[in-house]
């Protein structure tokens, strides 16, 4: 149903007769072939919730933040194993995506100048609290990785005498700070999934139960491409098997988010969240294909590779806009609600034992 | 994660699950929204004590409600839905304010349907049309999911038991616009000039009169005792009776809505006598506070996290290069 449609529509225009029936209800019927038309009332169509006041920001911060974690768990592996090339890609790249998560984070804040204020407290109850908390463990060992490895791609000669010595310094804590940063990063990927459930936005309240499956995968997929790009074909069959497994896990994961979401799932198949899910399966398919073939071709490392990071991307950004989809319409908040009282009563609380 | 026993779900007094010990009774509002006469005095009220700025006047054509919802710029929101009878429905279904037996009250509405075409309106039939009005509020939830998911602790629990922002702490991160199961809260976006742009802003249940003893300018306002302020134990006593008394007089449609400790958001301290299933308000039917799976979604993102640890660990294992 196109909501100018919704919108224009008065109540009880829809009553079956005059002065009886049902007054305002109006047939939601959807063209989404799974799931029942559904019969609802709102107010002028009008929605319930809000959306998130949340702009391109978020979805580009939920995909840098899986980079970024992704890349400085394969970066300790590879510091570990005697990757270098492979170490020097995951390093930088996780710097870079996580500076670009910091920029886009506080971008998107009403207020930025008081970016620090998630600094006064910590609150558990708070997905966002528990997650800068996260980032800001996580964050400093990431960019001590990335200086010693930049300090260590300056030439021997060339650095001024006085500076040898702190230089030094950070070659020999790049590599510890290197792997603190590799455990201290799946918190950073996960986290985000959480970020979104714990909202009423229905789309991805409902989808709590397996989207963290979907965005570690997708963080997998996507730093596992960017290592692939990166690195030497050599030393690269670490991020190809990782690419590959979160490829798989992310699209296993996916799919049975959508069979667990009810009604909720039909956002991801409409409109531009829907065109975005189908380009990022599509993608992360050819990816994934495209890793078995890139252990021993360049060109194919660098193609699957940037094709499993644009369908994490587009993962990420189309989880994002079904969620804001589902607010908009007062169908994915009552439909749900009215299915589950039907099902099992209004909600009452139940004393555990 | 370990959080203590209904801090997020269930029945708990908020304030004392805040910590205040000794704290004034728990207040709130009993909207009783059978004898609304759709007024907007509380709607005008809120704005002038709150300074809240106004939203632009737009026409949204749909009913005499040109407010729309409740947002960062309307803290009273008054409902209006135009419903053509039920069959069966009893006379007196809003309590005989609105739409009482010949000769209709004249509330100053121009007249519609087809009672008000030409000559044989007489005023003496009945329309065949009810008015619903309803003055909708924060519900300032027992377990509010604001509150819970605000990561500044910006937002806060008074020692009324209410929920309130803190003006000069909130970032503007917008969480808890989408955390709202009753859509709200929102960051203020304009207009230019206005104060606490960028700023969440909602209802505080008049939290500056509440500490020198005085009522919301809401309730104040309402020349019909439809906004109802007290102690929140006391006008649930109140919204039973006033229930009982309308099913008495055979309005079966009267219900109440968030009076229950025990429901999905632990009760809230804003609730309301509605005559229509509360989706008709655009009301959500059975909200649930989302923090409630909140323990759930952290012990699969800790799997998750686990999952993506020893994904990179196999990748490594059995290789050599
Ligand atoms: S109604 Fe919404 S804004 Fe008000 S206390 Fe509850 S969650 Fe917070």
């Amino acid at each position: 149903m196109k909501s100018s449609e919704r919108d224009q529509r008065l109540p009880g225009s829809e009553a079956t007769a005059p002065g009886g029936g049902e007054p305002m209800r109006r047939r939601g019927a959807s063209d989404f072939s799974m799931v029942e038309p559904a019969e609802f009332t709102s107010y002028y169509g009008r929605n319930i919730v809000k959306p998130a006041p949340w702009e391109a920001d978020i979805p580009a911060y939920l995909f840098s933040g899986g980079v970024a974690a992704g890349s400085s768990l394969l970066a300790a592996g590879a510091s570990i194993t005697g990757r270098d090339g492979l170490r020097r890609t995951g390093r930088l790249g996780a710097i870079v995506a996580l500076g670009f998560s910091m920029a886009a984070l506080v971008h998107d804040l009403g207020r930025p100048s008081r970016f620090l204020n998630m600094l006064r407290t910590v609150k558990l109850t708070s997905p966002m609290s528990v997650g800068t908390w996260i980032l800001s463990t996580y964050g400093p060992f990431a960019a001590i990785a990335a200086a010693a490895e930049l300090a260590g791609l300056l030439p021997e000669g060339a650095t001024p005498s006085r500076l040898r010595g702190p230089l030094k310094l950070l070659r020999w804590v790049g590599r510890p700070a290197g792997l603190v940063a590799g455990v201290t990063a799946p918190p950073v990927a996960a986290y985000t999934a959480v970020l979104l459930s714990d909202t009423a936005t229905p789309s991805w309240h409902e989808a709590y139960r397996e989207l963290p499956f979907v965005f570690c995968g997708s963080a997998a997929a996507a730093s596992g491409g960017l290592g692939m790009i990166g690195a030497p074909v050599a030393e690269a069959g670490p991020a190809r098997t990782f690419a590959l497994g979160g490829a798989l896990v992310e699209l296993a994961m996916e799919h049975r988010m959508e069979q667990s979401m009810g009604l909720t799932a039909e956002p991801l198949h409409h409109g531009k969240a829907g065109r975005l899910m189908k380009a990022a399966k599509a993608l992360t398919v050819v990816g994934a294909v495209g890793t078995l073939l890139a252990g021993r071709s360049r060109a194919a490392a660098v193609a699957s590779g940037a094709a499993l990071l644009a369908g994490s991307a587009c993962t990420r950004f189309g989880v994002f806009e079904a969620g804001m989809e589902s607010a908009r319409d007062p169908k994915y908040v009552v439909v749900p609600q009215r299915e589950r009282i039907a099902r099992e009563g209004p909600t009452r609380y139940v004393e555990k034992q | 994660m370990v959080f203590r026993k209904n801090s997020l779900y269930g029945p708990v007094d908020p304030a004392a699950e805040t910590g205040y010990d000794p704290h004034p009774p728990r207040k709130g509002f009993f909207t009783d929204t059978s004898v609304c006469i759709g007024c907007k005095a509380c709607e005008v009220a809120c704005k002038e004590w709150n300074e809240v700025p106004d939203d632009g006047f737009g026409m949204l054509g749909m009913s005499y409600d040109n407010t729309g919802n409740l947002n960062a710029n309307t803290w009273r929101h008054v409902a209006f839905i135009e419903q053509p009878r039920r069959s069966g429905s009893p006379e007196a279904a809003d309590g005989g304010m609105a739409r009482a037996k010949a000769p209709p009250v004249e509330l100053g509405m121009p007249a519609m349907g087809p009672d008000s075409d030409g000559a044989t309106d007489t005023g003496h039939d009945k329309p065949d049309f009810r008015w619903l009005m309803s003055s909708d509020v924060c519900k300032h939830c027992t377990h509010a999911a604001c509150l819970d998911v605000c990561p500044t602790g910006s937002l806060f629990r008074t020692e009324f038991g209410t929920v309130v922002v803190q003006d000069d702490i909130c970032n503007g991160c917008g969480y808890c616009v989408a955390a709202c199961p009753y859509g709200v809260i929102e960051r203020r976006r304009g207009p230019e000039g206005a104060k606490n742009v960028g700023i969440a802003q909602k209802c505080t249940l008049c939290y500056d009169r509440l500490t020198v003893g005085e009522k919301p300018a809401c309730a104040k306002a309402c020349p019909t005792e439809s906004i109802q302020f007290g102690d929140v134990e006391e006008l649930r006593e109140r919204a039973n009776e006033r229930v009982a008394q309308l099913h008495e007089r055979g309005v079966m449609d009267a219900r109440l809505y968030g009076n229950d400790p025990e429901d999905g958001v632990g009760g809230t301290g804003a609730f309301f006598l509605l005559l229509d299933e509360p989706e008709v308000y655009g009301l959500p039917p059975d909200p649930v506070v989302t923090t409630r799976d909140l323990p759930q979604m952290f012990n699969r993102a800790t799997a998750a996290g686990l999952a993506l640890l020893a994904g990179a660990v196999v990748s490594f294992l059995g290789r050599r290069s």
